[in-house]
């Protein structure tokens, strides 16, 4: 038995390998080669945290409408989302898992209290600094309280509820990858597979994704804003 | 619903209160790196804020520090931090490759720092870095929006640009100033939570132990341990900053109500926290 000539093999790592030699931080080649991996989560991140936005802005218009009517209803809702807002997103999360599992829906719960937070404190806000002059002219004209407020208070309001929307898509975009906890996390996924794992490119490659997502989103409500405000153009807000 | 019967259970058994790995430990711990944590960045950040916000420079640089940060999720920057092992050849500390107990050589992401643990040192370096932005930009916009015919009056009275900081600027800001602090100390109790899912110490092990070995009953217990806490630091802030306002029973609403007559100012945009 003669075992064929054993040449010295040299192994090619790719620049992704967990080799001492190797693991770079930047790796083109663990994004070729990761591509599929990386386009589900973003997707999936994506879907998470534009659910959470959606839902949150659904229910915070009402609560805002309502608090704006009755004080008590103003207290109450403010400190219960002030409360929320206290508890730490890796405490949420796991509270809400007896009550909805392990789960998508239980993620985009938890965020979406959290944007709710902004949103209502941001709706108040706009709608409080409508000027009266403008709304005792509007009702002078024959405005009704549906009309003046889609017509009238809303349209004024919007600056301020937009700017409160910004700040709840970013932060929730950053929050989202907390649900990796119970495995829907999008990108979270990935970076907690990297962390565990050391593997630095996939680390990297997750959290750059993250910020560049959270820039596209804010720049896309800006861009929004735009064009439903079209009166405010040239004036900062 | 088990879960939660499970989770009441472990929050009724003393074992896991007890010992090195109990909850007692753990939430100790957690304290003393948020406190510690939080005490550095006043340290370095609170000086520098309320200087540059008393000259009226470089406002630029506190506000989008806070902005920028809010897009960083916490999660990932601590990722970072613990994964950069490569530390040891960029930054001269006071360890060297023998004197670390593990053969990777992390450093110092998951080396033993004392009373804080394992992973300790990286935690509150990250933690301090996390509650500079609140804790700046608050005092920054506190210092620089005191109310310029206060300033004016002041420079008139003689006072020296020191007595103009000390009398009239710094009881006027210390409101912001406080709501600033009491940001970082909530989020950085928070961030201290989420570091146990990469390296740290802390009650966060309780919860991701528990979910990682399908103990959810553990989990949800470490959770409720954990919002109890934050919900009890920030009513406890909220206590210390009423206390500290040097011009108390001010309501909200009338200092809302300043400015020119008739038009409604809105209230300068303050840092938010950037994750709960």
């Amino acid at each position: 038995m003669t075992l064929p000539a054993a040449g010295v093999v040299q192994i090619q790592y790719k620049c992704y390998a967990n080799v001492p030699t190797e693991n770079k931080w930047f790796c083109k080649d663990y994004l070729t080669d990761y591509a599929s991996d990386l386009r589900r989560a973003t997707v999936e991140h994506l879907e998470i945290t534009v659910l959470a936005v959606v839902v949150a802005v659904v229910v915070a218009f009402p609560l805002a409408l309502m608090a704006r009517r009755v004080p008590l209803v103003e207290t109450t809702v403010l400190a219960l989302t002030t409360g929320v807002y206290t508890i730490p997103s890796i405490a949420l999360i796991p509270l809400l898992v007896p009550f909805t599992g392990l789960t998508r829906t239980t993620v985009v719960i938890a965020l979406a209290l959290y944007s709710l937070t902004i949103l209502v404190r941001s709706m108040l806000e706009g709608l409080r600094a409508v000027p009266d002059d403008v709304r005792e002219s509007a009702r002078g004209l024959g405005y009704g309280p549906g009309r003046l407020l889609f017509r009238i208070e809303l349209p004024l309001a919007l600056p301020v509820v937009m700017g409160g929307l910004r700040v709840a898509t970013v932060s929730t975009v950053a929050l989202t990858t907390i649900g990796s906890l119970v495995s829907f996390g999008g990108l979270g996924n990935l970076i907690k597979s990297g962390v565990s794992d050391g593997f630095r490119a996939q680390l990297l490659a997750a959290s750059v994704l993250c910020v560049l997502l959270a820039v596209a989103l804010d720049a896309t409500i800006v861009v929004a804003q735009r064009l439903l405000t079209p009166w405010s153009k040239g004036q900062r807000a | 619903m088990t879960v939660l019967q499970d989770a009441f259970t472990y929050l009724t058994t003393g074992s896991s209160w007890t010992g090195t790995d109990g909850m007692l430990h753990l939430l100790l711990q957690q304290l003393l790196i948020t406190v510690t944590a939080v005490g550095v960045a006043v340290l370095v950040g609170l000086p520098v804020a309320l200087w540059l916000g008393h000259l009226g420079r470089l406002g630029f640089l506190a506000i989008n520090i806070s902005n920028v940060g809010r897009a960083v999720p916490t999660f990932a920057l601590l990722g970072l931090f613990v994964a950069m092992d490569s530390w040891k050849d960029g930054i001269p500390l006071p360890f060297t490759e023998a004197t670390l107990p593990f053969h990777t050589a992390y450093f110092p992401g998951v080396l033993t720092f004392g009373p804080y643990g394992r992973g300790g040192l990286a935690v509150v370096v990250a933690l301090a870095l996390f509650a500079l932005p609140p804790i700046t930009t608050n005092s920054y916009i506190a210092v620089r929006e005191v109310d310029v015919d206060a300033i004016e009056a002041a420079r008139g009275m003689g006072m020296s640009g020191w007595q103009r900081f000390r009398r009239v600027e710094l009881p006027l800001a210390t409101p912001l100033i406080t709501s600033g602090l009491r940001l970082a100390l909530v989020q950085s109790w928070a961030t201290a939570t989420i570091a146990a899912l990469v390296a740290g110490p802390g009650l966060g092990l309780v919860i991701t132990e528990g979910f990682v070995r399908n103990h959810y009953g553990q989990g949800i217990a470490g959770a409720l341990v954990v919002a109890a806490v934050a919900l009890v630091l920030e009513v406890l802030a909220a206590l210390a900053q009423r206390a500290a306002d040097p011009l108390p029973r001010r309501s909200s609403r009338n200092r809302e109500g300043r400015g020119e007559a008739g038009v409604s100012v809105p209230r300068p945009m303050v840092a938010g926290a950037e994750t709960p």
